[in-house]
């Protein structure tokens, strides 16, 4: 049996550095990353945490729609499976986790997880819940300014499906002070889930923009998993990875002064370079001097990266402004339905026959009085790089490759004309130009997200303590 | 010039494309220090703006990142929804990086004759 015990590595403020591992960077990632990430941090020792990062935009809408139908659901499905092979390892050596696989439900995910400790034969755990959030029953749906990348959108007369706010660090931080084995939260910013223990451990003041803004772009770097540590960046023969197959997780090393390194487990493959830091420290941001996260506005113009050594990188220079006094807030709408269909065309003559069976299904649905938003593509020729109207495949006049896949995809409104558009690249099968073959359709309803600002005064974030009954 | 020859800027530089609703970003790296100035004179706003024409950018924006020798592009309105409304396969408009790095920028002959020189090129060819 294992007692859990209160998480006080991180709770008392200390000069010593922090460790922060970060074992997953979407919900879909691999189930067996945590592992080696857990037993460096163990075999540092000293003061560490684990984030696991899961919840993204449509994620979250998805879970809201899952605990409608299941009450007890609307978590992270895969909390278990992510958890089960390092939850002990983390109890027994004081390694915190936080992570936002609380989804629709933290309260829910909570509750598993002390089922699963109880079966895995750990006791006390304490888990904390951070909720507030979900703003739909708070009024704060009123006080919505559409964020200005969505130009004018409005909630008039919509379903909202679910309506969620970016939370800060300061939540977390003050889970792990109160012994924390675990932190659970539903959306936060992703960044937070690293700079909750950074603000827990070292005592940083909530105005201290500087140190704030250091933790922002560590947990930022952290935030995609392996995106720092050589995925998402293999290009043979320009940049090439070791043993891809076995990419570490990356693990912060943060200062007291806000200095940091990143790095990866010993023994795992992928890389640490500036080549990694450098595209993962601007991903999905825009103003580098200007980028808001709840808790403070990251400059990263003044960022320097040196390798210090094999795999790691040291990061500095990182500059913070005062925290904005909006939140971002992504609201879900429903999106309707899509339809897709694909047909391959291979050997001789391969692109005009594809080409052919695309125009088929347009004039048959033009001739049934189709409503929906339609667009083909050719893959092998023209798919992702273009745009719905085709412009850039009519402008591609070359004799194609002999083995293409025409793609129709349909945006409706109601799934019926979904299954109208399908049917018709079905119907190739027979009707269509000769030797097509291998069609696959698929229908799925739709989520819209739209993001909104909050004013900082209309959420009030919650953090309880489920404590193991045992 | 005589001395100049064209080449990808797949060859001299690397990106990530990241995506917000419908705008997008694409930050690009020289792998050399010394080719960012010449990257900072070829790969302009305008260059990109054309580059993207057909999907119509309400506007194109650098940001220059000369301590990271690298630039921030920021396209907005190019997904068409983005990842949940989008009817393109690539809803994120994660595969745009690539379509940057197929721009063609000049380059002097002896730079490009070195290739290593330029590519930054690491382990085997």
């Amino acid at each position: 049996m294992i007692v859990a015990g209160r998480q006080l590595s991180v709770m008392t403020s200390s000069c010593s550095p922090l460790r922060i591992g970060c074992g997953s960077g979407f919900s879909g990632d691999r189930l067996d990353a945590p592992g080696p990430v857990v037993e460096a941090l163990i075999a540092a020792g000293g003061p560490s945490a684990l984030m696991l990062e899961v919840l993204g935009e449509r994620t979250l809408a998805l879970a809201q729609r899952e605990r409608r139908l299941a009450p007890d659901r609307g978590y992270e499905p895969a909390l278990e499976a992510l958890l089960r092979p390092i939850l002990a390892r983390c109890v027994t050596h004081g390694v915190p986790i936080i992570t936002n696989a609380g989804a629709a439900n933290p309260e829910g995910a909570g509750r598993t997880v002390l089922r699963l400790a109880r079966t895995l034969g750990i006791t006390g755990l304490r888990v904390a819940v951070v909720d507030g959030d979900d703003i739909r029953e708070t009024g704060a749906l009123d006080g919505l300014t559409a964020w200005e990348g969505d130009g004018r959108a409005t909630l008039a007369g919509q379903e909202v499906i679910a309506a969620n706010v970016y939370l800060g660090a300061a939540p977390i931080a003050a889970a792990l002070r109160q012994g924390a084995n675990l932190v659970i939260t539903g959306r936060a910013a992703d960044p937070a889930l690293a700079l909750g223990p950074m603000i827990a451990h070292f005592g940083w003041a909530e105005d201290d923009w500087d140190r704030l803004a250091a933790g922002v772009a560590c947990g930022h770097l952290l935030e995609c998993g392996s995106q720092v540590t050589g995925g998402y960046f293999a290009d043979p023969g320009f940049k090439d990875v070791p043993d891809p197959h076995d990419i570490g997780f990356p693990i912060a090393e943060m200062a007291a002064d806000g200095n940091f390194v990143i790095t990866k487990p010993p023994g795992t493959g992928g890389l640490v370079d500036p080549r990694t830091v450098k595209e993962q420290l601007l991903y999905e941001i825009h103003d580098p001097a200007a980028y808001l996260t709840p808790d403070v506005v990251l400059d990263i113009t003044g960022v320097e990266l040196a390798q210090e050594g094999p795999d790691r990188v040291r990061v500095r220079g990182a500059r913070g402004g005062a925290r904005p006094e909006r939140l971002k807030a992504t609201v879900s709408l429903p999106g309707g339905w899509l339809g897709e269909g694909e047909i391959s065309y291979a050997g001789p003559n391969a692109r005009a026959r594809a080409a052919l069976a695309g125009r088929i299904v347009r004039d048959r649905l033009r001739a049934q009085g189709f409503g929906g938003r339609i667009r083909a593509d050719l893959i092998g020729v023209v798919s992702v790089f273009g745009d719905d109207d085709g412009a850039l495949l009519a402008a591609d006049t070359l004799d194609g490759p002999e083995d293409i896949r025409l793609r129709v995809a349909a945006a409706t409104e109601t799934k019926a004309e979904a299954e109208q558009a399908v049917r018709e690249v079905l119907s190739l099968y027979c009707c269509g130009p000769a030797g097509g073959g291998g069609v696959r359709t698929r229908i799925v309803d739709r989520i819209r997200t739209l993001s909104f600002m909050v004013p900082r005064d209309r959420v009030h974030p919650r953090v309880r303590m489920l404590e193991d009954a045992a | 010039m005589s001395g100049l020859v064209t080449v990808k800027l797949h060859r001299l530089a690397h990106a990530r494309a990241g995506d917000k609703g419908n705008r997008l970003n694409i930050a690009l790296f020289a792998y050399r220090p010394e080719t960012w100035p010449l990257l900072a004179e070829q790969v302009t706003e305008d260059r990109v703006a054309a580059l993207f024409a057909d999907r119509r950018p309400a506007w194109v924006r650098r940001y220059d990142l000369p301590l990271l020798h690298g630039f921030n592009f920021v396209l907005d309105d190019v997904l068409q929804g983005g990842v949940n409304g989008a009817l393109n396969l690539d809803g994120h408009g994660k595969t745009l990086s690539f379509r940057l790095l197929g721009l063609d920028v000049r380059v002097p002959a002896a730079m490009a004759a070195g290739d290593e020189s330029i590519t930054g090129r690491t382990g085997k060819a």
